[in-house]
């Protein structure tokens, strides 16, 4: 806990050299809130936030376990068959250089205006960084341990099970809380290609309507939820690689 | 003391040792003769060293007993067994790092061979057990080899090449990453814990003295030929500070120092 407080001592310097700044050049509320006038837009509208933030949230942890699971499963298949590796390693190096951005009105066109074109963007921005670094991982074990293991009545899926995941942990949880990162930008995107609701469709309504200060609350709201969930990551982390060394948590 | 500690072996090999017996064995890796036209036979239960400098063939050697590699010329059996995978089942291999599971506790490793071989871990967590108090490692089974001394995890790694139950045990430089102390303490754990249970080993080693200590036999390899063969015949239950101090051990030792060169 001690290592938050200067990061928090920081943040609050800033927020409170804002709210002066703001106050003192007389910027309208439109053009640029203070912090004070975004705290009461939180208050202020808490039902219709709270609301969206449910819709919201919906989508990051739905899409993001998906894309952890077709990561995981994409990494394994490519662990396994050398030649679907060599085919397909570049095709997903090659996709990650389409703007996932712009896909989010395609998937709105196919896949109309429900939460599945909103899960399968989130999923989009997200896997990717963990496919990565799980391949990674599952091929950097140790080639000693694998021939003590052939040794000891060890087959191929001994080995997996025993040496290869286990040691391609910390690497699969580097990539999983990069990937909670991006998670909320991609709901975020997936409703601005089309919905009804959630945080990401509140920010749209706001701004022709000049509510600034809910848009930079819908802002502040989704930074915490891609924080909770960076945190959910790291959490699960330290339950699952119990005998990493402290100092290799985040 | 200690006695036999496996009751029910997991896949019964035919016997606790079958003999090793390897034939003008050449390997070439990267262009150079790593093993030269080596003969090698240790005998079933029986006990061979090979002692040597580094990039003497030793691990080469090793490797191509257990099955891992494949000689270019030259012919290697266990117990009459010649094809590689059948040399891989009948050999358990202990390498100098002690290559412990990080993830798994003591008890855990020491049962990997046996949860490899199929058997739930409960199950393999039970045969394994027993080996802890007599080998006079009890207390230890639920820690993490990062909790572990290095004296302490070459044993857990000794315990977990004698559970996966192989009747030939390949030790490559197994306590080569100790300080001299624990070192010591260790070969007479090994000796006692091969006492209790017999078994065929081959002993790859750069000390001399640890060789001599723990073989009956020990060859002296050098740019990948045999070129000494020496019969091990001290008193061995004798305190070892009065064995490594008598005449007849010395005089070995100098002749394998004098065969390294």
């Amino acid at each position: 806990m001690r290592r938050a407080w200067p990061p928090l001592a920081l943040l609050a310097a800033l927020v409170g050299l804002w709210e002066l700044i703001v106050r003192a050049a007389h910027v309208p509320g439109y053009l640029f809130p203070t912090p004070s006038a975004v705290a009461s837009s939180l208050a202020a509208d808490s039902g219709l936030l709270g609301r969206a933030t449910l819709v919201t949230l919906r989508e990051i942890v739905l899409g993001y376990l998906f894309a952890v699971a077709v990561a995981l499963l994409i990494a394994i298949l490519l662990h396994f068959s050398a030649a679907l590796r060599r085919a397909l390693l570049p095709i997903l190096v090659l996709s990650q250089t389409v703007p996932t951005v712009l896909l989010a009105p395609i998937l709105a066109i196919l896949l109309g205006y429900g939460i599945e074109p909103k899960l399968v963007v989130v999923a989009v921005v997200c896997f990717f960084p963990i496919v990565v670094n799980a391949v990674d991982g599952l091929r950097s074990a140790d080639p000693e341990l694998v021939r003590m293991m052939r040794t000891l009545h060890g087959g191929r899926l001994a080995i997996f099970r025993r040496v290869e995941l286990p040691g391609a942990l910390p690497a699969i949880f580097s990539g999983a809380r990069i990937a909670a990162t991006y998670a909320a930008v991609g709901a975020v995107f997936g409703e601005w290609a089309g919905s009804s609701a959630g945080l990401g469709f509140v920010i749209l309504q706001a701004q022709p309507a000049l509510e600034t200060a809910r848009i930079f609350a819908a802002v502040l709201i989704l930074s915490a939820l891609a924080l909770c969930l960076y945190a959910l990551v790291t959490l699960a982390e330290r339950l699952l690689v119990p005998w990493q060394p402290e100092a290799h948590h985040a | 003391m200690l006695q036999s500690i496996v009751e029910t072996p997991v896949a019964p090999l035919g016997g606790s040792g079958l003999a090793v017996v390897a034939r003008g064995v050449v390997r070439v890796l990267g262009g150079k003769r790593v093993l030269d036209g080596v003969d090698l036979h240790v005998p079933a239960t029986g006990r061979v060293g090979i002692v040597g400098r580094s990039g003497a063939g030793k691990s080469t050697l090793l490797s191509l007993v257990a099955g891992l590699d494949e000689p270019d010329v030259g012919e290697i059996s266990i117990g009459g067994e010649t094809l590689p995978a059948g040399r891989l089942a009948r050999c358990a291999l202990m390498p100098q790092r002690d290559c412990l599971l990080p993830w798994r506790s003591a008890l855990d490793n020491a049962a990997l061979a046996l949860e490899n071989a199929g058997l739930p871990r409960g199950e393999a967590r039970r045969r394994a057990a027993p080996l802890f108090a007599r080998l006079g490692l009890a207390g230890s089974e639920q820690l993490r080899p990062a909790k572990l001394s290095g004296g302490m995890r070459q044993r857990i790694a000794f315990l977990r090449t004698l559970l996966a139950d192989k009747p030939v045990l390949l030790l490559d430089e197994p306590f080569g990453a100790l300080d001299a102390i624990t070192r010591a303490e260790l070969q007479e754990w090994l000796a006692d814990a091969l006492a209790a249970e017999p078994r065929t080993v081959l002993l790859v080693t750069h000390d001399v003295e640890e060789a001599l200590l723990l073989c009956e036999h020990v060859l002296v390899l050098a740019a990948g030929r045999v070129v000494a063969e020496l019969d091990v015949d001290v008193a061995r239950n004798a305190p070892r500070r009065g064995v490594v101090t008598s005449p007849a051990f010395l005089e070995l030792r100098e002749r394998a120092l004098e065969a390294i060169g």
